[in-house]
């Protein structure tokens, strides 16, 4: 579904993705973790075409497409969608016209005609509930004033409204308390399925109790440094990344 | 995203650009004394009205035009100007639509405005001033059953001098800054409305301006009286051809609000902003301002402005009556070579007297904005209480936002608050909503209008409409 062959990014003249080579298949969910600074938000920024970020080298490719030719909004109308670490609060926009412009701009890329506003209703109202947000938070403005726990959870409603082909979380656990981090969780959980992809982008083993991934890849200075499953993850935890990163040396 | 993309996305043409081939009887350019009594007597005003005007022109002469502004512009020549344009048959004005000129009809329906559609539909009485005299007067029986007075201002002076007498100048004297004196002299139309004790204006009254003749100035007058614990919510929208030498706008509107009265005004302006060389925009110099004349009196601005080279505006407020509130709600947008320098002010004299002001100013293209505001309190405004708030949106980087408030508080009792914002229209914003699927320039359109909601809920039902496609249209560009 998703091929990333040696990616090579600088940002402001430095190279922060030093040859990262990423196979993630349909059905797949796949774990970066890695220290700080080693390049981890940047991949997914990429792949999403966050402005600021130099490709250098390399190819992205999602079902057969060349994702780097693509505008930003097309990406997105593809079934690549990014849940940010730091949700962006936009003052005036209310929440339920974002996630409705978000889907039918969607539909539109398919060739479908807008949602009928009761459909779209009954869709939001159930995944609301899933994530158990109050219906208030639609007519809220996109983010403002939300809580690092309503932000995050805000987030994966989009992705169950969208569900997209491949999700990309960065850091969705971060700033989460236990009875937020299980309600993404099963929110993530949920979008599990045999035609989507899921890649998580974190710091912590904690996430992946919850969400328990196909794949764990470790990150360390722009480069994926050792692949493994769940496992990999506890190790980690257990040994902190300096001893991958000696065993890799 | 490139400055240069955003640039594009916010570059658009005026939609609005054509000239209507109707006939004008147009004055030579040209100022004196003897323009003012052509005008007088066209007018068919009697003579105090006269000596009235040649006293603000008197005036206006010993005058210096502002330059304080954080404006740039070539310096006016007033001699250049047309002073008098109207279509060729006043004596037989026509009494109902049917009557109207067809081509200025014509006109209408291009601007999207189906006078007599959108004014039976919206219940709207509309005097719709084209060129420098109103053609068109619509449900002004009921107006009159309810003892409500809505007619143009050259009526007004031959039906109703007792009243013009008493109010008019008495807001914004006639010399009281070199614009107004101007338009004291030479005004040629605008509107009169009159809402006598305990009335409530059974329907909102709108007007539509629009200049149409070449070279000529546009000096419109407004007055709107709301006696005791009468309200009125007035309309105002404008929009003008596509024309290559600069037009002259300078209008005065007063209003004066007695004991217990409320008047909201609300604008759509959207006149000719000029090329993308800034070339043959309007200059519009206006005087607004709102006199809380009685207790608990309140008077509202609401704008949206979106047109016009060059902009000089500040609609305020008086708030003399004891706990009489003065409101502000404004959303300016500049693009391409636009330059406004726009504000309000809040003159509070009263005790307990209130103001709010919500002000928006989202600069496009090279445009620059600037806001600029002045916040009083006399000494006998006791408990006084100001909010002001006010908001800049920069889009691209080759534009400017500036900021002057000013505060001059004369007594200690007051509460003034004042917030203000500057933000770049976050890349971060755009690329949150991109990376929904949202493509960019609607993403733009939900981002500003977002930004705008404060000001745009302050609008009548159907002007808000107008005023999100209009700010859609402004910021709509070459993409997709």
């Amino acid at each position: 579904m998703l091929q990333v062959t040696d990616l090579h990014v600088t940002v402001e003249d430095k190279e922060i993705l030093k040859g990262l080579t990423l196979t993630i298949n349909a059905g797949e969910v796949h774990a970066i973790m890695g220290p700080n600074g080693a390049g981890k938000s940047t991949l997914s920024a990429v792949i999403a075409g966050k402005d600021g970020y130099e490709v250098t080298q390399g190819s992205i490719t999602f079902e057969g497409q060349d994702v780097l030719e693509m505008e930003i909004e097309e990406r997105a109308q593809a079934g690549l969608l990014l849940g940010f670490q730091y949700p962006v609060e936009i003052p005036g926009v209310k929440n339920i016209y974002l996630l409705k412009s978000a889907l039918n701009a969607q539909r539109k890329a398919q060739g479908l005609d807008d949602i009928p506003a009761p459909d779209f209703m009954k869709l939001v109202k159930e995944k609301l509930g899933f994530m158990k947000m109050d219906a208030s938070f639609l007519q809220r403005a996109v983010n403002e004033g939300f809580s690092g726990g309503e932000k995050k959870r805000n987030e994966i409603l989009q992705m169950l409204v969208l569900q997209p082909k491949l999700a990309m979380l960065d850091e969705i656990d971060s700033g989460l308390d236990i009875d937020a981090m299980k309600v993404v969780a099963d929110g993530v959980n949920s979008l599990r399925a045999e035609e989507r992809a899921i890649l998580l982008v974190t710091h912590y083993q904690r996430l992946l109790d919850y969400i328990v991934p196909d794949k764990v890849h470790v990150l360390v200075d722009g480069r994926i440094v050792k692949t493994g499953d769940a496992e990999l993850a506890k190790q980690l935890e257990a040994n902190g990344y300096e001893g991958i990163e000696e065993s890799a040396a | 995203m490139a400055s240069e993309e955003m640039e594009q996305l916010v570059r658009r043409e005026y939609k609005d650009g054509f000239v209507t081939d109707i006939e004008s009887d147009t004055l030579p350019p040209g100022l004196d004394e003897n323009t003012i009594a052509f005008i007088s007597k066209k007018k068919g005003e009697p003579e105090w009205m006269l000596e009235w005007r040649l006293d603000a022109y008197r005036q206006w002469l010993k005058m210096k035009e502002p330059s304080w502004a954080h404006l740039d512009y070539p310096p006016i020549d007033y001699q250049e100007i047309s002073y008098y344009s109207a279509p060729k048959r006043p004596e037989d004005r026509p009494q109902s639509l049917d009557e109207v000129d067809p081509k200025l009809l014509e006109t209408y329906e291009k601007l999207g405005i189906p006078l007599h559609e959108r004014a039976a539909l919206a219940g709207v009485a509309v005097d719709a001033v084209f060129d420098s005299v109103s053609v068109a007067t619509t449900f002004k029986k009921e107006l009159a059953e309810a003892g409500v007075i809505f007619c143009s201002i050259s009526e007004a002076i031959r039906d109703y001098p007792e009243l013009i007498k008493q109010y008019l100048g008495t807001v914004v004297p006639v010399a009281d800054n070199y614009f107004a004196a101007l338009n004291s002299a030479v005004f040629t139309d605008g509107s009169f409305v009159f809402v006598p004790e305990g009335v409530t204006c059974p329907m909102e009254l709108s007007t539509y301006f629009r200049i149409n003749a070449a070279n000529t100035g546009q000096f419109e007058r407004t007055l709107i009286v709301c006696e005791s614990r009468a309200q009125v919510s007035y309309l105002e929208g404008c929009t003008a051809p596509m024309r290559d030498e600069n037009q002259l706008h300078a209008a005065v509107v007063e209003l004066v609000a007695l004991d217990d009265a409320y008047i909201k005004y609300s604008t759509v302006q959207n006149w000719y902003p000029g090329d993308e060389e800034g070339k043959g925009g309007i200059y519009n110099f206006v005087t607004k301002r709102g006199d809380c004349r009685g207790e608990r009196s309140r008077i509202s601005w609401t704008q949206v402005e979106t047109g016009s080279a060059i902009t000089w505006k500040y609609p305020s407020c008086v708030l003399r009556g004891k706990d009489s509130i003065g409101e502000f709600y404004s959303v300016a947008v500049t693009n391409g070579r636009q330059q406004a320098d726009t504000g309000t002010k809040m003159i509070h004299i009263g005790e307990g007297t209130r103001s709010y002001i919500v002000a928006k100013g989202i600069s496009a293209g090279k445009s620059d904005q600037s806001y600029r505001g002045l916040v009083k309190i006399g000494p006998r405004a006791k408990g006084a209480r100001n909010f002001t708030q006010c908001d800049s949106l920069l889009i691209g980087d080759t534009c400017g936002a500036h900021t002057f408030p000013y505060q001059e508080i004369g007594n200690s009792t007051a509460t003034i608050e004042h917030e203000a914002t500057t933000s770049k229209i976050g890349e971060d914003q755009l690329f949150y909503c991109r990376s929904r699927g949202i493509s960019e320039e609607d993403a733009v359109s939900m981002i500003v209008n977002g930004f705008c909601k404060d000001v745009f809920q302050e609008l009548p039902m159907e002007f808000a409409v107008e005023a999100e496609a209009l700010l859609n249209v402004t910021l709509e560009g070459a993409v997709g």
